[in-house]
Formats: C-alpha cells, structure tokens, sequence
C-alpha cells in the first residue's frame, strides 16, 4: 500500500500545519503548562477559522453536516492536529468539534433530535460511561452496573468510573447488565440525562493528567424510560466495542503526532547543543537514540494508516486497528521518554511539552485498551477465536 | 482507599513573613476571612516563579491583613484546584466570593 499523501491530502495537512504553528502554539504559550483550554474568546475564534476551512466537525459523517473527510485524510489531520503541548488529549483544544465516542449515529429519529443533533450543533456535550471499579479492559464481564425492567422504565444502580466530562456533559450514554446470565449478550445501552434523579457524579479522579480529570459515577435507583435505549435491549456489548475498535485508529494518530513533535524537538536540540566540545548530534549515542525514534515513528504510522485504509475500504480492521494502537501508545511513549533524555535537564521541566506528554503518553499504554489486551486480541485472531 | 475531597489543614496568618516560609513547589491554596469563611481557591501552577510561596506572598501583599490561607502541595494542581472548586460550589451552593467574580468552566459534583 502507499500512504504517501495525495496532492488534495497534502494541502489539508499544510492547512493544518500552518493552524497549529500560526494559531495555536502561540497561544498555548501564554497558558499554564498543564491547561486544556483556551480562554473562551480565543476558543470562539479559532472554531470560526475552522468553520472557514471546512474543517469543523471533523469527526462528523458528511450525512450529518461534516466534511467530507474520509478516515485515511483524519488520520493524517490527527497527527497534525496533536503536535503542540495539549495534543495528545485535547487536539487544537477542541476547535475543530466533534463529539468523540458519545457520538449516537444509531440513535431513533426521537433520540437523533433530543440528544445527536444538538451535540453535533455544539449545543450538548456527552459522556461515555463504560468502565466500572470492578474492571475496564474486560467490560463484558466486569459491569456490574444493573439495569431491571420497573414501571415501564428501568432502573439503573451502580457506579463507573475513569469518565471524562460527565460532570459537565448534558447527557451520556451509560452500558448496564439487563440480563445476568447472559454475558456480552446482556448489556443495553441507555442514553441517561445529567439531571435524571438517581444519576450523581460523586468525586473527581485525579490521574497523571493534571490537565483534566475522569470522574466517578453513581447510578441510585435511578430511573429511565424505554425511550433511553440505545438500540436494543441486551445489544448494548455491540455500540461499544464498534467504538472502542474505531477509537484505536485515531488514538494511534494522536500519539504519532506528540512523537513527531518530540522527535523534531530532540533533532533541533542534538544539533545545538554542545557537550564536551562536541555537538549531540555528532555523538553516535544520540544518533542512535535519534534513529530509533525515526523508526518507532514510521513504524507506528505505517500501520496506523494501513488500519485507517482498510476500514476506509470497508474491509474487517480489527487487528490492524490493535496493531497500531499498540504500535503507537508503546512506539510514542519510548520517543518522548528518548526526547527527554537528549535534552537532559531541560526534557524534565515544565518549560517544555516534553514532561507533560511524558505523563499523558504513559497513560496511552492503559486508555482505550491495555496494550496486554491489543495483544490478546491480534493472538485470538492469528491463533483462532476459539483459543481459552 | 480512602479518597480526602476537601482541604482541612489548620488555618495560618496570611502575612508576607508566614508565606515566605512556604516550599516554592506547586499545589492549590485557599484564601479565607478571619473567621474562616473561604474568599478564593487558587492554584500554584507551572508559571508561578516560586509556586506556591510566590503565589501566597503576592495574596499577602495585594489583601493586606485579617486573612488566612491554607496550602496543600500538589502536582494534580490543575484537576486538584477544580475539584476543590466544585466540592466548595456543592456545599455552600456559590463559588468562593473571588472566585466567582471570573468563575473557570466547571462541572457539577455532588459528593456522597
């Protein structure tokens, strides 16, 4: 396959380019080293610039309003987008919208104007409250959140945790067991309003993330009708685990963009910095710090795009979308760790992005899959679905 | 495991002396009157010169005395700092009086 960008793909990424060198860095200088917003009136400025490059809503299907942007052309946006000190986790501080894994394009028309069109307007914010304390990376068999049939409704108790914006999110979409002795073939989906009686968001999570927290939940005998089930009943395992696969795709991107960075950071370095009347770059030590860099980055972009164009083709990508998620979060995470060590003192300090991806790369390894589950995954597919 | 949602460190004299003796590290802080009703939460973030020493000298300067501060050093000062935002917003009902004359975007809590 070539990944070799076309002319059209080529001028999207220099738009891109030039919006995070331009716009974004410079602002981002001016702002606490750990923060995940710009101030409101910069936000507000920079999503009409998007809006003018017909780049807003990026992650929207071109039937619900959004470019037209195929998955192979976001991929190569995404590693763009990442390469400025927030990037990792929150890309050009969210000035090109989207709505992330809470997006419910399989929602009812009733559900479609209630919950998906406002989020799509940037009228709603959504959560996806998936993990539990009893486990994440197995979640067919680790929520033990309850949903039971009561008065033509249903009534949800139990408790998730490591979610993301529910304490300022309208609305989530929460996964509950609906039938105990089924397995992955018990879960429904629920779509749960933030001021449902019942619904509390107990306490904030504090992760290596000082940028941003995960909260945890609490559902008490909170109530919802028939009318919150996303798709069907006991079907709920399915609405996940397409997410959870599509999600690795642009995860590997983001994460090839910090290594960029951090990689070009370290090349700079290595040719300014001198040691011993030597500068790094000509130290064989450093080359082959940098080198290594060099192949974990191409590595990890070679497979993230060939995940990204099998899926783009509508071919079965569940392997490659593992092999890059895990090609990048484990390739990435040694780049930066590399980056800091060329820059010796400097890589550790706040001064620059390289201590903050440090610990927000590390996190990469677990989010979205464990890197032990990736793997579980691609040997279930190459040793047989029946292996125990 | 158990997990400490609001500050309740004793309270010290906001006085330049006091603050000056403070660790230069990073962390979160609160501000209260003489009777210990808190005005502001702030945070020691990566831009404070000295952290948390620098940031309360300048509180000390800038309010003069009958104030009081408490400090807790933390490297989560960003998640820590809208934490204790949003606990103090769901016991008291309002922002800390400083904070909310340019309240930061937060989300709702509601501690057990």
């Amino acid at each position: 396959m070539d990944f070799e960008p076309s002319e059209e793909q080529q001028l999207l990424i220099d738009q891109v380019r030039r919006f995070v060198r331009e716009e974004i860095i410079p602002l981002e200088a001016k702002l606490d080293p750990d923060a995940a917003e710009l101030e409101p009136a910069d936000h507000a400025r920079l999503v009409e610039k998007t809006k003018a490059m017909g780049l807003f809503g990026i992650d929207i299907p071109k039937q619900y309003g959004g470019p037209d942007i195929d998955i192979v052309t976001r991929v190569l946006l995404a590693i763009e987008m990442a390469q400025h000190r927030a990037g990792l986790y929150v890309p050009c501080y969210g000035t090109f919208g989207g709505a992330g894994l809470a997006q419910i394009f399989e929602a009812n028309e009733d559900q479609k104007e209630r919950y998906l069109y406002p989020t799509l307007r940037g009228e709603k914010k959504a959560f996806f409250g998936l993990t539990e304390p009893s486990g994440g990376s197995d979640p067919a068999r680790a929520i033990q959140t309850k949903a039971e049939r009561r008065d033509n409704g249903w009534v949800l108790n139990g408790a998730k945790i490591f979610i993301s914006n529910a304490d300022r999110a309208q609305y989530g979409i929460v996964f509950a067991r609906t039938d105990a002795s089924k397995g992955r073939a018990g879960i429904t989906c629920f779509i749960i309003d933030s001021d449902t009686p019942g619904f509390h968001v107990r306490r904030v999570v504090h992760t290596l993330r000082s940028s941003h927290y995960a909260t945890e939940l609490e559902f008490k005998d909170c109530w919802v009708s028939d009318h919150q089930v996303l798709g069907e009943v006991n079907k709920g395992f399915a609405v996940a685990n397409d997410r959870l696969t599509r999600q690795r795709i642009p995860y590997a991107a983001g994460c090839i963009g910090v290594a960029i960075a951090a990689h070009e950071m370290a090349i700079e370095w290595a040719k300014m910095r001198s040691t011993f009347g030597e500068k790094l770059a000509n130290r064989q030590a450093v080359q082959w710090m940098l080198v290594d860099n060099e192949i974990d980055i191409r590595t990890a972009r070679h497979f993230t795009l060939e995940a990204a164009e099998k899926a783009r083709r509508g071919l079965p990508f569940k392997i490659e979308a593992s092999i890059a998620k895990l090609t990048a979060s484990e390739g990435g995470g040694r780049v930066v760790d590399r980056s800091m060590q060329i820059h010796g003192g400097m890589g550790m300090t706040k001064d620059l992005p390289l201590e903050r991806w440090y610990r927000e790369m590390r996190i990469r390894r677990v989010g979205e899959g464990p890197s032990e589950v990736q793997r579980m995954v691609i040997a279930r597919e190459i040793l047989g679905s029946n292996l125990r | 495991m158990s997990v400490r949602l609001r500050l309740d460190k004793p309270w010290r004299p906001l006085t330049p002396e006091e603050a000056a003796r403070l660790p230069g590290q990073l962390g979160v802080y609160q501000i209260a009157d003489a009777e210990g009703a808190i005005l502001y939460i702030g945070q020691a973030g990566g831009r404070s010169p000295f952290g948390l020493r620098s940031e309360l000298v300048r509180e000390a300067e800038e309010r003069g005395p009958g104030r009081q501060f408490r400090v807790e050093v933390n490297m989560q000062y960003r998640s820590r700092w809208f934490e204790l935002l949003m606990v103090h917003k769901a016991d008291h009902g309002a922002l800390p009086p400083d904070n909310a004359k340019n309240p930061p975007p937060l989300g709702r809590l509601s501690p057990a």
